[in-house]
């Protein structure tokens, strides 16, 4: 991953001292080895100082282009195969301007998850160094070897995305494809009865403080006025004051991004509280899937969506339960 | 004095109905005009077209303290919009799959299409949808118990 960091961190130097673009969209160093965030780098000097591109990146960025790319001069991003299809969906929905943006896709190898490190009971990383399907955690205690499968963010264990869209690319390593069923942990769910699929909610649920994390960081999620910041709707409140509230407001953010949802896998990797959000927006897929016909949102940057259209042989809604029709 | 916490009270359910203006409401009024009985918990809710009826619509009604929600609109094929109800159709069905998924019972919320020429179908619809609900019983598992405590 050194290698690709560096390759990136040249490419993207050599734009901004041409004058190509006007500043590039990347990842800078956090506080912590695991915690790179987000950035925009508008000079040779900030990229030196803070640009990073390892295991740990795995915040989407296709979102930060809606505001940068009605900037003057273009912008260069880095993207990840995951990302490529919310831009592909943003350029759709006219909320990112395709002409300033110069993409970059770059290689992704799956990225880690700090969170199930720290479950497999290390703390205080200090770096990781991957070595085939071996990751070698350095903390303050000492060194681990952990196997990567059982420590990849959700949406990296079931990804076989590739890049939908590219002005140029990095990539150094093929990523194997896989034989993986992303839909298995719904078809689980399913399997359940009525109550004890209600339980599970309930349980996972009620973990939500409402930081609206989920929502801020979802591409799809991206409206101007949200209905959750509205007051006056009953259904803003900052913490859950009703069970009610919980489960109102999860099945509108699922259902708001029905259809445009790409399964990038953001809202579960921000959630605080560890909920398993992509299991709500993987059955809308699922469904409609089933339903209306295969279809992945941001495969491409034209056409409608299952939800936008329709044929005079669809399923009645009473007929249809657990994504199939009786 | 009497003993408010023995009385057994009969369950009699809160039911929303949402009427698509141009086929389902003059189904109901057909329906009254015919002298064609439906239950008197059925409120009816009058709507440009089925496809205004958002999902928030039917949350905020069983907030609101209804125990079933029925959606009618005109036929497939007959909508005064002329497409309006196909899109209701996907949004319903993907709708009522995601809400099972959550274990919210899968009788409680309907869509039946009623045209304004089925006054007979539209209580029958009525009758047969309340008795469901009766049957099923309060609707517990969507409620806002801010709501009920303020009846």
């Amino acid at each position: 991953m050194k290698d690709v960091e560096l390759k990136m961190l040249e490419r993207a130097k050599e734009l901004l001292a041409s004058g190509e673009v006007a500043r590039v969209v990347g990842w800078k160093k956090g506080d912590f080895c695991y915690d790179p965030s987000p950035a925009v780098f508008k000079t040779v000097e900030e990229l030196e100082n803070g640009f990073v591109y390892d295991y740990f990146c795995g915040a989407n960025l296709s979102k930060y282009l809606i505001d940068v790319s009605k900037k003057e001069g273009k912008t260069a991003v880095f993207l990840k195969p995951c990302d490529t299809y919310s831009f592909n969906q943003l350029v759709k929905e006219h909320r990112i301007k395709r002409e300033n943006v110069y993409v970059i896709a770059v290689e992704c190898m799956a990225k880690l998850d700090i969170e199930k490190i720290k479950a497999k009971g290390v703390s205080f990383v200090t770096g990781v160094e991957v070595v085939e399907k071996d990751v070698k955690v350095s903390s303050l205690y000492g060194e681990t070897t952990l196997y990567k499968p059982e420590i990849v963010l959700e949406k990296c264990a079931v990804c076989n995305k590739t890049h939908q869209v590219k002005d140029e690319e990095i990539i150094l390593h093929e990523r194997p494809v896989r034989d993986v069923n992303r839909f298995a942990e719904v078809e689980k769910l399913e399997a359940m009865t009525e109550d004890e699929r209600f339980a599970f909610w309930k349980e996972q649920l009620s973990k939500c403080i409402r930081c609206n994390a989920c929502r801020n960081v979802c591409p799809a999620c991206s409206c101007i006025k949200c209905v959750f910041d509205n007051p006056n709707s009953g259904i803003a409140a900052k913490a859950n004051d009703s069970e009610f509230e919980e489960k109102m407001f999860h099945i509108i953010r699922a259902y708001h991004v029905a259809g445009r949802c790409t399964d990038c896998g953001e809202c579960s990797r921000v959630c605080p509280q560890n909920i398993p959000l992509h299991l709500l927006n993987r059955k809308f897929i699922k469904d409609m899937d089933g339903l209306y016909g295969e279809y992945q949102a941001g495969e491409s940057s034209e056409g409608k969506t299952p939800l936008t259209s329709y044929t005079e042989e669809d399923k009645e809604p009473n007929d249809v339960f657990n994504g199939e029709a009786k | 004095m009497q003993d408010v916490t023995t009385e057994k009270k009969e369950f009699t359910p809160n039911i929303v109905a949402f009427c698509c203006n141009w086929c389902s409401y003059a189904g109901a009024d057909l329906a009254g005009s015919s002298r064609l009985t439906y239950p008197a918990n059925v409120k009816i809710i009058r709507v440009p077209c089925s496809c205004r009826v958002n999902p928030m619509f039917i949350l905020k009604a069983y907030q609101q303290g209804a125990d079933g929600v029925i959606l009618c609109g005109c036929h497939p094929g007959d909508c005064h919009y002329v497409t309006g109800n196909y899109y209701t159709r996907r949004r319903m069905a993907t709708l009522f799959s995601f809400l099972n998924y959550m274990g919210i019972e899968k009788e409680r919320t309907r869509v039946e299409w009623v045209s304004a020429a089925e006054g007979a179908r539209f209580s029958a619809v009525m009758n047969d949808f309340v008795k469901t609900i009766t049957e099923l019983g309060e609707n517990k598992r969507l409620s806002d118990l801010r709501v009920k405590e303020g009846e």
